[in-house]
């Protein structure tokens, strides 16, 4: 009637799982988060103009993510949806990135220990901007819901040890333009990428704690990304197809899966 | 509450993914999750107006620019005077301005969640809801508040903002069931928006800069103050001043208290000269 159970412990459970989850993180696209003088920049390798990896939560509360795009734009709609009702019903000085980051890591931990569940196969970052650069906060949430703190960045997606490796060699606080060139830089450092990102492939955004408005958050569109970038990069163009050789990469056909 | 609008603890998704199929709308969430928490609502029983202050006079102008909206600083309970610088008129996101006239608790509850509101949809959606989709969706919501507004607790908005589409100010009035209608030039509600309305037919001029349409709504204020007992006059002795948001192409801003302070030192000027305000030619 039934298949037949096997057993299978705990520990190998958990090796399957999380296997599973970083097979799908590691198709995804780069994301840096980090900070710079006036708050925290992100910048996201992404061809789609329209199907975002980065967005705004809150007043100062941001948040990226790589990995499977319905299964993270599901935890950004409930985070919205968390910081929002949180902010009617107390202050809106009550909504904190920490209070995300934790219900984040929630439910992200649940999720992966479920059994009868599939493990998401996301990662996500959660950033505040604070009202000093002292203040500005930075978590990464990973698929089994582990939560750190970072410092000055965090880099999330496929080739985050290289990026990683790369910006923790240039980075600075710096000002917009000078941080943006960084980031780019260190995008490049994808062992897949041949020349470095250009313009239409990116998505950036900031949480600028002098904007004057209560929402610090604000995309940069691809004429200010240029704009800043111009200087210190000239960005060839590259062919849209440079993906196709990865030995992991997911069919041609179901691209919009992974962001 | 933190993790409940989150999955379920079994981890199905079921539950989220409803949720997140059927709306980007925040006062329809809330209503599912936590009704308790809205100012809107059914009601049956006895009016009990008197328990609560009501705010009085908004006037709204659409200019060259866009479009100004002022409103006098008054709150009433009965014959008292409840509070005196009670604000009416809030910018409802980057490109509108709502201001409230009724009930003041409700009002300013209303005016609360109509804000999230937009921010929600905006957030969720990666757009801002259209001009005249605001306007609707904050009909609903004063629909949503007749039962309370037949026992005396009536909730009358103004709404304005730039339009994007026709890339010029508009102006949208209500009616306690709901009821939106799109004005041409200029508006006002309130108890003393009939001396206002009175006022703005004398003073307004469709190519009033932003400048001129704030002493335009400063005049038509002082009119509503001097003939309604419920609207505030200026404040001189106190320096509490109407509450003015210009809307234009560039998005909502408060005009800075110091320059409305300078605006009414100067109609009160003129009303020491001529106390019914400039005279119109025939």
């Amino acid at each position: 009637m039934s298949a037949p159970m096997f057993y299978v412990s705990p520990e190998q459970q958990v090796k399957d799982r999380a296997e599973f989850a970083r097979a799908g993180i590691a198709r995804g696209r780069s994301v840096i988060v980090q900070r710079y003088r006036d708050g925290i920049l992100f910048v996201a390798e992404n061809h789609s103009q329209s199907l975002h990896k980065v967005s705004e939560i809150y007043d100062r509360i941001g948040f990226a993510a790589v990995g499977r795009y319905n299964e993270f734009d599901n935890l950004r709609i409930a985070g919205i949806r968390h910081a929002d009702i949180r902010g009617y019903a107390y202050d809106r000085r009550d909504v904190t990135g920490r209070m995300l980051a934790n219900a984040y890591a929630q439910v992200l931990g649940t999720i992966f220990s479920a059994v009868t569940e599939k493990p998401y196969e996301v990662e996500l970052a959660v950033a505040e901007v604070g009202r000093t650069a002292e203040q500005d906060q930075i978590f990464r949430l990973t698929f089994d819901g582990s939560i750190a703190d970072e410092r000055d960045f965090c880099v999330m997606g496929g080739a985050a040890e290289q990026i990683s490796a790369s910006l923790a060699e240039t980075f600075t606080v710096a000002s917009l333009p000078q941080a943006l060139a960084t980031a780019v830089r260190a995008l490049a450092a994808d062992p897949e990428q041949e020349t470095a990102v250009g313009v239409e492939a990116l998505e950036a955004a900031v949480l600028d704690r002098t904007r004057h408005q209560s929402r610090k958050f604000t995309r940069l569109s691809r004429a200010q990304l240029a704009a800043a970038l111009e200087p210190v990069q000239p960005a060839p163009a590259r062919s849209p197809r440079r993906r196709a050789n990865r030995p992991s990469a997911a069919p041609d056909a179901a691209p919009v899966q992974h962001g | 509450m933190s993790t409940s609008l989150f999955l379920p603890p079994s981890g199905r998704p079921s539950a989220l993914e409803r949720a997140a199929a059927d709306t980007s709308s925040f006062t329809e969430f809330v209503a599912r999750v936590q009704p308790a928490l809205l100012p809107v609502g059914g009601g049956s029983g006895p009016t009990a107006d008197a328990l609560a202050p009501r705010a009085t006079t908004i006037v709204a102008l659409t200019t060259a620019e866009g479009v100004v909206m002022a409103g006098d600083r008054r709150a009433t309970m009965g014959s008292m005077i409840a509070q005196r610088d009670i604000q009416k008129v809030y910018p409802a996101d980057e490109f509108s301005a709502i201001g409230i006239a009724g009930s003041a608790g409700l009002a300013v509850d209303l005016v609360k969640l109509f804000r999230v509101e937009l921010e929600h949809y905006e957030k969720i959606e990666g757009a801002p809801l259209t001009l005249d989709g605001k306007a609707n969706r904050l009909a609903a919501m004063i629909r949503g508040n007749l039962g309370l507004a037949l026992q005396g607790f009536v909730v009358v908005p103004l709404f304005a903002g730039w339009d994007e589409q026709s890339a010029r100010g508009r102006i949208f009035s209500y009616d306690a069931t709901g009821g939106c209608y799109e004005e041409t030039g200029f508006s006002s509600v309130g108890s003393g928006s009939v001396f206002a309305r009175g006022a703005l037919k004398k003073l307004y001029r469709p190519d009033f800069n932003t400048a001129k349409a704030v002493q335009a709504a400063v005049q038509a204020l002082f009119d509503a103050a001097d003939d309604d007992s419920a609207t505030g006059g200026p404040d001189l002795a106190r320096r509490i001043f109407p509450v003015v948001i210009a809307v234009t192409a560039s998005g909502a801003r408060q005009i800075p208290e110091a320059e409305v302070a300078k605006v009414t030192d100067k109609v009160v000027a003129s009303r020491q000269r001529r106390p019914d305000g400039p005279e119109a030619k025939l």
